[in-house]
């Protein structure tokens, strides 16, 4: 416990939690993380966090795949085998947009979980240690960075959120 | 946050946030009761009758169906569109619904995503089935091979296999993407020490940080903005296999937007079917509640409605054509030796959804069940009376044929009932059927009170 940089606050409600937050980022003190049980709406703008560059990540992966699948169709028909069928011209583009969209829908689709994955780090691995046993459950920890010694930001911090009810610091 | 005071509750009871986690997960930690095993018992032996009758197909070939040359396409693909429309209305309610902000989904979305899976993979069988040599099923797919040959990419059979391979592909990761924290909240409950390894794998070591939240709910939004065009243009893709050809009463162009619409209207048929008995046999009344069908059966009355109006189009086109075959295409249908498998889809489609007009109707449980497994017949019957009933009198008098099932086509067609209701059967017991996370996210404004601390 003597090497521990930080002290959560933990709530069993996401408002005070949320007020709690505005507080202290108002005094200064550095947020690593909150862990919540659900997606708390609001929770990312009151800890000023940039908008995720996920979509970017999906539109590359899925202009790509659009791309890719029109080429090939294209490069099929008119450079590797040209072919009549149906008396169609050989580059029938009409005929290649149901494929270009499914595969431009496919590698985003991949393209994004992918990221969304690698970003947060989440894989299949054996070991896990959740911040709090109830984390998943009904409980939202706010993680606060201690910047000369525990105990002194905990005092702090315990006066800051004196007046917030069924507030635990540990 | 604020309340309406107008609308009703989603969620009933008093809860807190434990109380859901609780209920939710209550029917995977109970044994499983008699019913569970009564009902796996039959349908899994359904599920052996279909693996026995895919063998005997592909041992004996097609001749084991009631195919002939005339009429090509009978049960097989009758049930290949039933079951692609089936797996329709997961997506729409987690898709299109939640572009819509309704937050009615999020007590039905999981379970209805986990039908749309084990319905694409029903309706996937018959395809393969379908080849008579499924061994050479990757022939389907573009590969470099030494014939030097590639397929056909102006066919819609082959927009189909990538249309349903897509779809299969991302139905199953944003059904997984939304699973994740879920199975986290499993992971962090279970007591049994094998199981929990396994949900510690399953849940990607999720923790619930701000921002893994953040980047989830964003790639949530971008895959339901996909999955919304996608799920239009499967069966809107399925319905060309039929649209581009010169079959009378298959070469329409309102089949596209007609299929669509009654895919996502067999779906919730099939979904009011599931959760009526799921909430009474895992006691989740309280989160899927009368509101909810309610909600679902409004659906059913614009989709039902919709395919109304396209089987009245397609009258009205027939005779303003002034195309004889068209026409001949469609009184035949009505009035030919197949009339009332043309009767009974009108009856169970355009008649019996316009009863849920009355909100006693639309209101209980009882006819909506029964009004479920009515449409289910009913669609089926609709696809039965395009592939059949177009087929089996064509231009030509002299090969007039009939068409009937043999012993064979209904065992595949059971087998793919068993497979679908042994494979929900299991997803009950290893999974939340309810988004754990996403319904405490919509607790507050819309739970019957503030859940008390």
């Amino acid at each position: 416990m003597e090497d521990k940089n930080y002290v959560s606050v933990i709530f069993d409600d996401e408002e005070p939690m949320l007020k709690a937050v505005a507080k202290i980022r108002e005094s200064n003190q550095k947020i690593m993380d909150v862990f919540t049980p659900f997606h708390v709406h609001g929770l990312d703008k009151a800890l000023g966090m940039k908008r995720t560059r996920i979509p970017i990540a999906g539109l590359i992966c899925g202009a790509f795949g659009g791309l890719f699948g029109f080429l090939f169709q294209a490069w099929v028909f008119t450079v590797d085998y040209p072919l009549v069928f149906g008396g169609k011209p050989y580059l029938s583009v009409p005929s290649f947009i149901p494929v270009t969209f499914e595969l431009t829908v496919l590698f985003t689709a991949l393209g994004i979980v992918a990221a969304l994955l690698i970003r947060s780090g989440l894989k299949p691995s054996k070991k896990f240690e959740p911040v709090h046993p109830r984390i998943t459950d009904d409980r939202f920890v706010i993680l606060v960075e201690t910047e000369q010694n525990e105990k002194s930001t905990r005092e702090t911090l315990q006066s800051m959120l004196s007046g917030v009810s069924n507030v635990e610091i540990v | 946050m604020l309340q309406s005071p107008i609308r009703i509750p989603l969620i009933k009871g008093n809860k807190t946030y434990r109380d859901v986690t609780d209920d939710i997960l209550r029917p995977m930690a109970n044994k499983p009761g008699k019913f569970w095993y009564l009902g796996i018992a039959l349908s899994g032996s359904a599920m052996l009758l279909g693996a026995f009758m895919i063998f005997w197909t592909i041992w004996h070939g097609i001749g084991t169906w009631g195919l002939n040359r005339t009429i090509g396409w009978g049960w097989g693909i009758t049930n290949f569109v039933w079951w692609i429309g089936i797996g329709h209305a997961g997506t729409f309610i987690s898709a299109i619904l939640l572009l819509f902000r309704q937050k009615w989904r999020t007590s039905i979305n999981r379970s209805a995503e986990a039908m749309t899976i084990f319905a694409v993979i029903c309706a996937m069988l018959f395809p393969i089935i379908h080849m008579g040599r499924p061994l050479l099923g990757f022939f389907i797919f573009p590969y470099p091979n030494f014939r030097g040959l590639w397929v056909n990419f102006n066919s819609p059979l082959v927009w189909d296999v990538f249309a349903i391979s897509t779809y299969f592909t991302v139905s199953l990761v944003f059904w997984y993407v939304g699973l994740i924290p879920d199975i986290g909240t499993v992971r962090d409950r279970i007591k049994s020490k094998f199981k929990k390894t396994i949900y510690t794998v399953l849940s990607f070591g999720w923790k619930g940080s701000a921002r893994h939240w953040h980047r989830h709910e964003v790639v949530t939004m971008i895959l339901a903005a996909l999955a919304a065009p996608l799920v239009l243009s499967v069966h809107s893709i399925v319905s060309m296999d039929f649209a581009t050809s010169v079959i009378p009463g298959w070469h329409t162009t309102i089949f596209p937007p007609y299929f669509v619409a009654g895919a996502i209207f067999s779906g919730f048929a099939m979904v009011l079917t599931l959760m009526i008995i799921t909430r009474k046999a895992l006691h989740l009344e309280d989160y899927i509640t009368v509101g909810h069908v309610e909600s679902m059966n409004k659906v059913i009355i614009a989709t039902g409605s919709i395919v109304g109006l396209a089987y009245i189009t397609e009258m009205f086109i027939s005779w303003y054509s002034g195309v004889e075959y068209e026409h001949f295409a469609l009184v035949n249908r009505a009035t030919g030796p197949y009339w009332w498998a043309y009767w009974i889809m009108m009856t169970a489609n355009v008649i019996s959804p316009q009863l849920l007009w009355f909100k006693k109707l639309r209101t209980s449980l009882t006819f909506t069940f029964c009004l479920s497994i009515v449409i289910n017949i009913g669609m089926w019957f609709e696809r039965f009376v395009i592939v059949v009933t177009s087929l089996h009198r064509d231009y030509l008098t002299s090969s007039w044929a009939m068409y009937k099932p043999t012993i064979v086509e209904v065992g595949l067609f059971l087998g793919t009932l068993g497979l679908f209701f042994t494979a929900f059967f299991l997803f009950i017991r290893v999974f939340p059927v309810i988004a754990i996370a996403e319904v405490k996210s919509v607790l507050k404004s819309s739970g019957e009170k503030n859940p008390k601390k």
